[in-house]
């Protein structure tokens, strides 16, 4: 009987291609609003997800998100390396600064001030350049994609000198880094040259880094550090959500790309819905004859969940692959970089196509189910 | 010529060549105001080994008494006995697979469906039933050849006239060797000579001692090719006819 449901779908080729092709068409608007909206909303959280070496975030109990957090005084650095279960704590700096270039054009800049020593937070994928090259003097390291930004079209070269707030720096080194929210250039530099571009200020690290002792739990590490110096203490994770969770209430990125996939949803299951359904009218009295020809309403449900599932797979694969080659060639252009299809939305609009040919089924079924095998007899 | 039978009621004397008794058969619709009555009393015997035909105007019932006959609607009340089955007790599964089982349809509009080829649309029956689809496909090429569609059989109904579509439906009727085949109005959608083509195929083809044949028609051009015709008005029979001979049917050839 299989055969014969794949036969009734695939024979009737305009149909068939027409609902395929809806079902391809809600994946492809599902998945890639979904992998955008993914994508933008994880770069907003993008700098804390590139500090690999460690594992703890402490900030001012009142910081939101992470660009909006005020200088903590030096003395806190020392207070966080003396709670039980520290192993190490070391400053960071994440500022805004303007970079002006020599023809006269000026950028703004996300500037990351990395401990001297340490260089804990340091990017981990250099295009040009060592990591050592930081600590030449007056060095920074520009991401890839903000390289492109600044000069765009001319070939990637270390020594370029610029300056950044009015102090001049030497480009010694074009790593690669995860885009972030703005798009903005993202420049690395030690800490004691954060001093220099901005001397009036007294304090000048708004983040400590620190790593739990082994076999310390990260958690209780944070509460005993919130306990005893004051101050917010978070996993790279939870930071990583109270980032997003601030840029998903108090944007209005959630409610655009919601009403986009909403309707892409509505779309695909209307289109698909109403095709499904037509197919479905438009064979009843053939549904009727193998009824009075001895079929149960149990194959025919199985054929008509057969008919729907390799209608849905054939379709959200289509619609998977055109998304996957979309980003394939949107990834080249800098303002996409780092935006691409993932798992959890190809799992999420996967539910949704699920949701989409269950609905259509349904009315499908509730048709044929109800059919009197009688109405053959009816001319 | 035709003879009437003595038995009004449409029921015959020879109880071991019974394949439909119907007694007393009451179909109603709807309840209340909208209650209309489509059976009032129906008796009839349909015997095996014969073409018994149901004729009267639109309207009269025959339609809903095939219905109730072939298992696909149930009797208000009454009894009803087919191959020696009470169907009236029968219900859900086992109706289904007596129907499938047992009885064959041939329908006014074909109903074949227009993604398969004859072929594989006469198979189905058999497919259905659970035969592995290489030996239903054998076994519908046989019987598509022996309503003359030999060299037809891969093309699709749309490919073919209506007359050889009617003839892969009977095809498609008989190939699971059903006691009982039901044809309603087997010729209505086609002209005077794919009519007569049709029905002196059901006589050759799908009348054997052991099977009954029942014609629901109002085309009195076929009205020869019956043994007997049983006429219906206003949801009862009302008369039986015996045509005298044969002689008078259309000798055709099949093309």
């Amino acid at each position: 009987m299989n055969w014969l449901a794949l036969r009734m779908l695939t024979g009737d080729k305009s149909k068939y291609l027409s609902l395929v092709l809806s079902i391809t068409f809600a994946t492809l608007l599902m998945s890639q609003q979904v992998s955008i909206f993914m994508g933008i909303v994880t770069r907003s959280a993008s700098q804390i997800i590139d500090v690999r070496d460690a594992d703890l975030w402490i900030m001012d109990n009142k910081v939101r998100y992470i660009d909006e957090a005020p200088y903590l005084p030096s003395s806190h650095l020392q207070r966080v390396r003396g709670v039980p279960g520290v192993d190490w704590a070391v400053r960071f700096h994440k500022s805004n600064m303007t970079a002006r270039l020599p023809d006269g054009n000026f950028r703004n800049v996300v500037m990351l001030g990395l401990d001297d020593a340490t260089m804990v937070g340091s990017p981990r994928r250099m295009v040009l350049g060592e990591l050592s090259d930081l600590n030449r003097a007056n060095a920074v390291f520009i991401d890839k994609a903000g390289y492109e930004y600044m000069w765009p079209g001319e070939p990637f070269q270390v020594g370029r000198e610029f300056h950044v707030n009015d102090r001049r720096v030497v480009l010694t080194g074009i790593c690669k880094a995860s885009a972030p929210f703005t798009t903005l250039p993202i420049l690395y530099s030690r800490f004691t040259e954060i001093e220099r571009f901005l001397p009036a200020n007294r304090n000048l690290m708004n983040y400590i880094l620190a790593k739990p002792l082994p076999g310390q739990d990260p958690l209780q590490v944070c509460r005993a550090i919130e306990k005893q110096c004051g101050l917010m203490a978070l996993t790279q994770d939870g930071f990583f959500w109270k980032t997003i969770d601030y840029f998903m209430s108090s944007t209005g990125i959630p409610i655009n790309f919601g009403i986009t996939i909403t309707l892409g949803f509505i779309v695909g299951a209307a289109v698909a819905g109403q095709t499904f359904y037509l197919f479905t009218l438009e064979n009843l009295k053939q549904f009727g004859a193998l009824k009075a020809m001895g079929v149960t309403n149990a194959r025919l449900i199985s054929m008509i969940l057969l008919q729907a599932s390799v209608v849905s797979g054939i379709g959200y694969g289509l619609g998977m692959g055109t998304t996957a080659i979309f980003f394939t060639f949107t990834n080249r252009i800098a303002p996409m970089a780092g935006i691409h299809l993932n798992t959890i939305a190809a799992a999420g609009v996967g539910f949704a196509v699920l949701i989409i040919i269950l609905l259509t089924s349904l009315f499908s079924l509730r048709k044929v189910l109800f059919l009197e095998p009688a109405v053959v007899f009816r001319g | 010529m035709l003879a009437v039978s003595p038995s009004p009621a449409g029921t015959a004397s020879s109880p071991e060549t019974l394949a439909v008794v119907c007694r007393q058969i009451i179909k109603e619709f709807g309840t209340g105001e909208t209650k209309t009555v489509a059976l009032r009393g129906v008796d009839l015997d349909v015997l095996a080994g014969q073409m018994t035909l149901l004729v009267g105007q639109s309207g009269c019932g025959k339609t809903t008494l095939i219905s109730i006959i072939a298992g696909l609607l149930n009797a208000t009340s009454g009894s009803l006995t087919v191959l020696g089955q009470d169907l009236i007790k029968m219900t859900g599964a086992s109706l289904v697979q007596f129907r499938q089982k047992n009885i064959g349809f041939v329908f006014q509009q074909y109903n074949l469906l227009p993604t398969l080829t004859a072929v594989e649309n006469a198979a189905i029956p058999l497919i259905i039933a659970g035969k592995p689809r290489r030996r239903a496909f054998e076994d519908a090429k046989e019987i598509l050849s022996a309503v003359g569609l030999a060299k037809r059989m891969h093309l699709f109904p749309n490919q073919l006239s209506g007359g050889q579509q009617q003839r892969v439906a009977i095809a498609r009727a008989l190939v699971h060797e059903p006691r009982l085949l039901v044809c309603d109005e087997p010729t209505a959608a086609l002209d005077a000579h794919s009519g007569q083509t049709v029905m002196e195929l059901l006589r050759r083809v799908a009348l054997q001692s052991d099977r009954a044949v029942i014609v629901v028609t109002h085309d009195n051009r076929v009205f020869s090719f019956g043994d007997r015709i049983i006429h219906m008005d206003d949801g009862v029979v009302t008369k039986v006819e015996i045509p005298d001979s044969t002689s008078d049917r259309n000798a055709v050839s099949i093309h």
